[in-house]
């Protein structure tokens, strides 16, 4: 196998634990951890692209993982916000008793 | 393949199941920051420095250290009564497992139509910065403002309601 062959297994694998992640736990916080393991999945696959590319004197794939970092920051601090107001209203942050919309 | 390389997949792929799959969710943070800190590795063995650090900065400074807080702030540490997983966890489970061979199909079938390896490209700092300010400077600003942006909005989400809790 090659090396980037390698490196793109390793982000499935991580892809697929932080889906299972968000989709099996029952706790919000848990929830927001499995799509932070999935955005990083996808900055590997960047990272390994651009290093195996053909052109990496164009820094794309870096330029393009170093703002995905920066999007996955300001998304992880409004979900836990929310994820915090939410235990406000509803003293719980389980998703299976979090079943009403109205505030 | 090095050992380094396999040295810091182990290390990845073990925090993130552990982070995944632990009762405690304190233990599930300090898990996902073994899983952040084996990924800078993996970044810095692709010889991207920069991005290894930023992941090392953002990720296991800033965003576990958030986690951390707000699971303290919810007093969310101890077990609860009724499980961590939801009901339906063998569905999830199932289609995470669905993905994951579907991905792992299509990256070892395509193997050999992927790029020859090529050598590794010295990467400064500098050309990261010149290229940020010269080419990127419009989606810099973008994130910027992004930012910005986030950190009012988490602010005022997170704030107290006057009149309802007071």
């Amino acid at each position: 196998m090659t090396p980037l062959t390698c490196y793109l297994l390793v982000a499935a694998f991580l892809f697929a634990i932080g889906l299972a992640g968000a989709l099996i736990r029952r706790n919000a916080i848990l929830v927001l951890i499995g799509i932070e393991l999935m955005l990083n999945a996808a900055n590997l696959n960047l990272i390994a692209f651009w290093r195996y590319g053909p052109h990496p004197e164009l820094l794309t794939g870096m330029i393009f993982a170093i703002f995905s970092i920066a999007v996955a920051a300001a998304e992880a601090a409004v979900g836990l916000a929310l994820v915090i107001h939410i235990h406000r209203h509803t003293k719980t942050t389980y998703l299976d008793q979090i079943n009403r919309m109205k505030g | 393949m090095s050992i380094a390389f396999y040295v810091s997949a182990l290390l990845t792929l073990a925090g993130a199941l552990a982070s995944v799959l632990l009762k405690n969710k304190v233990h599930c943070a300090l898990a996902l920051t073994v899983a952040f800190t084996g990924l800078a590795f993996l970044f810095l063995n692709l010889n991207a420095q920069f991005a290894g650090f930023a992941e090392i900065m953002v990720y296991v400074g800033a965003v576990a250290i958030l986690i951390v807080f707000a699971i303290l702030l919810i007093k969310g540490s101890e077990t609860p009564l009724h499980g961590v997983f939801s009901r339906s966890w063998p569905i999830g489970a199932a289609i995470a497992a669905g993905i994951f061979a579907l991905l792992g199909w299509a990256v070892i079938e395509s193997a050999s139509h992927l790029p020859k390896p090529t050598p590794a490209h010295a990467v400064t700092v500098d050309q990261i910065g010149r290229a940020l300010v010269y080419r990127y400077v419009l989606p810099l600003e973008v994130v910027a403002i992004l930012l910005t942006v986030a950190l009012i909005g988490a602010v005022i989400v997170a704030l107290h309601e006057d009149g309802r809790t007071q």
